[in-house]
């Protein structure tokens, strides 16, 4: 029989705030142990929480991008269960009205080859509920270590249906969900600093078939290829149960990256009582029309529609389209270098996709400069380019200029005077020493004359000797071509 | 609810992460059978269409600005811990609970 | 007159700062030397750093000295339920839980008090976690009532009322949950206030059930209580259930008139318990004569949901309270185990050994009526049943200014007699439980004693933040019986 799997994601994503979800402490990743801890972190007697109004904010960004419902009501409950990682071992969560419901979010698969755009589809969502992240263990030989600097930090959790059906789907989700969600800053979304956190829930039933069949569900994912690995692996075991006659338990499975095999950690999941009820301490919200509405304005292009707006109006080719696109920081440079200039938009690309992006690994050990290091403003690559178009400067040596601006952060303007690179118009030197090239190379004047064409290029290196770089190719093509026929 | 009634006390109390001894087991369970029983005075009650009420009084929107302010050092964070090492709280090795 | 200072209210103590007629540290030192005297045998305190409260004092008298008194109060000491944190105090719910405990942060009433140059005395004891009517539940000791050591002094803030009432302190503060300071006010002869859910910030208490908690005064005066709840109450950023209610300077409503006004009788409060003492149905009947020959109108009013709050109650409350005791698992602070061979055993042992008896029940209870096939049946039915007591109350202040009820069903019992039948200490709270679960304000003042010697109290319930109005009509009635002022022979 022929196997479809029904995946389904839980995907925790960490928000971009200053302060906690419940609490004025300051958030964030990589600081010392229990330096981001107040009363309330520490679930001291007494201590009492009060939401964080930019994490609502953000939750309900997430919901606008998936075109969620956002319901006019939503509010807090516990969700009572004893861990050391959780300061007052219940975590504030949101169980029968979370802040998003339902929704889809588009994705893109991975297509036949890097310059073929992949199939496009659309993920459905459940729900997305706000909640507090726990603190973290580290665990030793004898004994646990608790670090509650975690612990707080508003997170969102997102439900997709069970409507994903192949680990690549479900690694294009993850990447369509960063690319949307690090593009409206609403947060980093980097699993190696668990920003973002995947649970799988995986089952399989026979193609064409519309039953749910048990699922387990996968913990520990985190990294992209943790989780196609998890999923490849779970669908592979819970084939051959069911080749063997056999069937599948509920059960959560960890991960293990090392072994790659997911091994069963506990049993159902229903064995958990968590005694969810209404947080006394937190006010229902009652989220203002206008709010969601003023947010809704505010919100970045979607990625894709972005991309297919930039095929059509600017005829990007898809390569280009998905490099620029799909990195918020390059498509907001690209933007603005944009509105400085308003022409040329495959040049600025260009620069961006090719130049830029070559500086920036050049000048970092390991991966890119980031775009905030970048001394080179949009607006000064919009110059750039002009002064190409306008012939000031040579498009063959703006490369050089490109260079020193990004190295220096100063404007093209004095960087090609102080070269002397500036295109004089003043060809009586170049027709000389096209002559002296011509006299050079009588074989290749032979062939030129003879028809082949591409003969002419032989001429070219030395004439770009002999004027040190200067020279303009199309100048000199039209020189020799005038020679060539005397 | 009448056949409700009964509390399982290990269950609860499992539930509830309290060791109780055996002696303890026996008077709460006859007590505690005893309140449930009083709560079901409850029982005749009809509450169709009533609302819950969850809080006191009706607030909405009580949120601060997303502003951060100075906590505790670690020092004072951990003042009151029983075992520390590394400016981290030790617990004696988690074991997954079945 | 002259009195000893520690049998002045707080009132004429900072009358007397002001007058420059005595110090701050020799209040003190009149109140360490009283509580030397008396405390062993109430045991409403259970720690006082002496040479901590006599630096406060000193640094109050040098502000005052320098013209730079933070506020009348500079320098008039006060004692707190010791559920209510104060940097660098132990705070230990009388339990064994946090008996090494030491506040690292500043309840909110707690900072008020500090601005406005109060000595932070002592602390106070309590039912442990503030679970018990009767402070027997202290994991320390128990407090004894000042008028009678064989009798319990009310609980939960039994010692925050028994140090008022034994001239231990001028005024104190406590919480009530159900009852938990007009209760102990009434059985030790005091005046309480629990002010309306949402107007003093909750911020620094440790919780017991957070849809009913209050923190708030007893005195031996209506002055002292008005003054002290105008010191703590208002909004508070760092408690999201304060209410932005604007604060009025309560003392004003002191000795207006009460003529023409409303009071209400709950006709289930005075005909239907079979458990109210005969005794007690007489002073609190007093009561309403009082008012009704000062032009007031006594009006019968139904509140046909009264007798189910106490089931309503005790299912919200331990609920709740199942949940925010969560936090004492030996982990961060508080009693850790030595017996534990892994961290889910050290949840099991620490809890099992750090909570007494009636936490413990309490905690079952209330996780009981939360786990998965009993929540509809219980929580959100209590929930339910919840709305339609205070529609009961909303209705009944359609019809009058007030109501007027017994505070307790008999005088403070004797030591012993309900320790072990929790559903009696339950029944005790009775008339004060539907305050809490409506969220209104209530205050309980002396009426009178009974033939063996103990103090009777009443209660007036009013309109949420109508605080003014109750203390109108107590002020009103102080004016006429002084029960207050009366001390007990220690
Ligand atoms: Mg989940
Ligand atoms: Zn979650």
């Amino acid at each position: 029989m022929e196997y479809e799997a029904v995946i389904g994601l839980e995907v925790h994503v960490q928000l971009k705030t200053e302060s906690k979800m419940f609490t004025t402490a300051r958030q964030g990743f990589g600081a010392s142990p229990n330096t981001y801890t107040d009363p309330v972190i520490m679930g001291l007697p007494g201590a009492l929480p009060v939401m964080n109004l930019q994490a609502i904010e953000q939750s309900v960004r997430v919901g606008l991008i998936c075109d969620s419902e956002i319901p006019e009501f939503c509010k807090w409950d516990r969700k009572n269960y004893f861990y050391p990682d959780s300061a007052k071992n219940y975590q504030i969560t949101q169980y029968d009205q979370p802040i998003c419901v339902g929704g889809e979010l588009e994705v893109e698969l991975t297509g036949p080859s890097r310059n073929v755009m992949g199939e496009h589809r659309k993920v459905k969502l459940t729900r997305a509920h706000l909640e507090e992240d726990v603190g973290k263990l580290t665990h030793f030989e004898r004994d646990s270590l608790v670090d509650y600097n975690r612990a707080g930090t508003p997170l969102l959790e997102i439900v997709t249906e069970p409507d994903i059906r192949s680990s690549e789907e479900a690694v294009a989700f993850l990447q369509s969900l960063r690319m949307h969600l690090t593009a409206a800053g609403i947060s980093d979304c980097d699993m190696e600093k668990g920003q973002m956190r995947c649970d799988a829930n995986v089952s399989l039933r026979p193609k064409g078939s519309d039953v749910l069949n048990t699922r387990t569900e996968m913990k520990n994912l985190n990294s992209i290829s943790g989780v196609k690995n998890a999923i490849e692996s779970e669908i592979r075991r819970q084939y051959r149960v069911y080749q063997k006659g056999g069937t599948i338990v509920q059960e959560t499975r960890r991960w293990d990256a090392d072994s790659g095999m997911t091994q069963s950690m506990r049993g159902k999941e229903d064995a958990h009582d968590y005694r969810y009820f209404p947080d006394p301490d937190l006010m229902p919200v009652r989220l203002p029309r206008e709010k969601v509405e003023s947010l809704r304005a505010e919100l970045p292009e979607r990625v894709f529609d972005q991309q297919r707006r930039y095929q059509e109006q600017y005829d990007f080719p898809y390569t280009l389209t998905s490099v620029i696109c799909f990195d918020f920081e390059l498509s907001r440079f690209f933007e603005t270098a944009m509105a400085s200039y308003g022409k040329n938009p495959k040049a600025l690309a260009n620069y961006i996709a090719n130049d830029l992006q070559r500086e920036r690994a050049q000048s970092e050990q390991d991966g890119l400069l980031p775009i905030i290091d970048v001394k080179m403003q949009p607006a000064q690559l919009a110059d750039l380019v002009r002064l190409v178009d306008e012939g000031v400067v040579a498009k063959h040596n703006a490369r050089e200029v490109f260079i020193e601006m990004f190295n220096t952060g100063r404007d093209p303007e004095p960087i090609i005077k102080e070269k002397g690179l500036a295109d004089d118009g003043d060809d009586g030197d170049l027709e000389a020493i096209c002559k002296d090239a011509i006299a050079g190379n009588a074989k290749a004047a032979e062939e030129f004359r003879g028809g082949q064409a591409k003969a002419i290029n032989s001429f070219m290196g030395p004439i770009m000797k002999a004027s040190k770089g200067k020279a303009n190719p199309q100048k000199v093509r039209e020189m020799l071509e005038k020679l060539l026929s005397e | 609810m009448s056949e409700n009634a009964h509390m399982d006390v290990d269950y609860v109390a499992r539930l509830a992460r309290i060791e109780l001894s055996a002696e303890e087991k026996e008077r709460f369970s006859g007590q505690l059978d005893r309140i449930l029983e009083y709560f079901e005075k409850l029982n005749a009650l009809d509450v169709s269409g009533v609302e819950p009420m969850a809080h006191a009084m009706p607030l909405y929107n009580v949120w601060r600005e997303d502003e951060a302010e100075m906590g505790f050092a670690p020092e004072e964070a951990l003042a009151n811990a029983p075992a520390q090492r590394d400016n981290q709280i030790i617990v004696p090795k988690v074991v997954d609970d079945a | 007159m002259p009195e000893a200072l520690y049998q002045q209210t707080a009132t004429e103590l900072q009358q007397g700062l002001q007058e420059g007629a005595f110090k701050s540290v020799d209040i003190v030192r009149s109140l360490l030397e009283r509580i030397d005297a008396v405390d062993g045998d109430i045991g409403a305190y259970l720690h006082i750093d002496k040479a901590d409260a006599l630096a406060q004092a000193e640094a109050a008298d040098a502000r005052r000295a320098g013209g730079k008194a933070l506020s009348d109060w500079d320098g008039v000491p006060i004692s707190l339920k010791d559920a209510i944190a104060v940097k660098g105090q132990p705070l230990t719910c009388a339990s064994r839980m946090l008996e090494n405990f030491v506040s690292p942060y500043d309840s909110t009433v707690a900072s008020k008090l500090k601005d406005a140059g109060c000595v932070l005395l002592g602390r106070l004891n309590m039912d442990e976690f503030a679970m018990g009517s009767s402070t027997e539940n202290s994991a320390v000791k128990p407090t004894l009532n000042p008028w009678n050591k064989e009798c319990i002094p009310g609980g939960s803030s039994g010692g925050s009322a028994a140090s008022v009432a034994a001239l231990e302190c001028p005024w104190s503060l406590g919480s009530d949950t159900g009852g938990s300071i007009r209760q102990p006010a009434s059985h030790c002869g005091v005046v309480g206030i629990k002010p309306t859910y949402g107007r003093v910030s909750r911020w620094g208490l440790a919780a017991f059930a957070s849809s009913l908690d209050q923190i708030g005064p007893l005195a031996r005066s209506v002055e002292d209580a008005a003054a002290l709840l105008e010191l703590i109450s208002g909004k508070d950023n760092r408690d999201s259930t304060s209410v932005p209610e604007p604060v009025p300077a309560f003392r004003k409503a002191l000795g207006q008139p009460v003529k023409g006004l409303k009071v209400g009788l709950p006709k289930q409060y005075f005909d239907n318990s079979e458990g109210l003492d005969p005794e007690v149905r007489e002073a609190v009947m007093a009561a309403a004569r009082h008012f009704e020959s000062e032009g007031c109108e006594l009006v019968e009013v139904d509140l046909p949901h009264a007798d189910l709050a106490v089931p309503v109650y005790y299912i919200v409350a331990t609920a709740e309270a199942s949940s925010n005791l969560g936090r004492y698992d030996g982990v961060r602070y508080g009693y850790r185990s030595a017996n534990a061979s892994d961290a889910i055993d050290l949840y099991y042992k620490s809890r099992g050994e750090g909570f007494g008896e009636e936490v413990k029940r309490r905690i079952m209870l209330g996780t009981y009526v939360l786990s998965s096939g009993y929540y509809d049946a219980y929580y959100l039915k209590a929930q339910k049943a919840r709305s339609l007591i205070r529609s009961d109350f909303a209705k009944a202040f359609e019809q009058v200014d007030v109501l007027l009820a017994p505070t307790a069903p008999t005088p403070a019992f004797r030591r012993g007699e309900n320790t072990e039948d929790p559903l009696a200490m339950y029944l005790a709270d009775i008339f004060t439980i539907p305050a809490n679960l409506a969220g209104i304000p209530g205050i309980s003042l002396p009426c009178g004693f009974s033939k063996s010697g103990l103090p009777i109290g009443f209660q007036l319930l009013g309109k949420s933040f109508d605080e003014a109005s109750l203390l109108r009509f107590a002020s009103n009635f102080e004016a006429a019986h002084s029960f207050a002022r009366q001390s007990p022979e220690l």
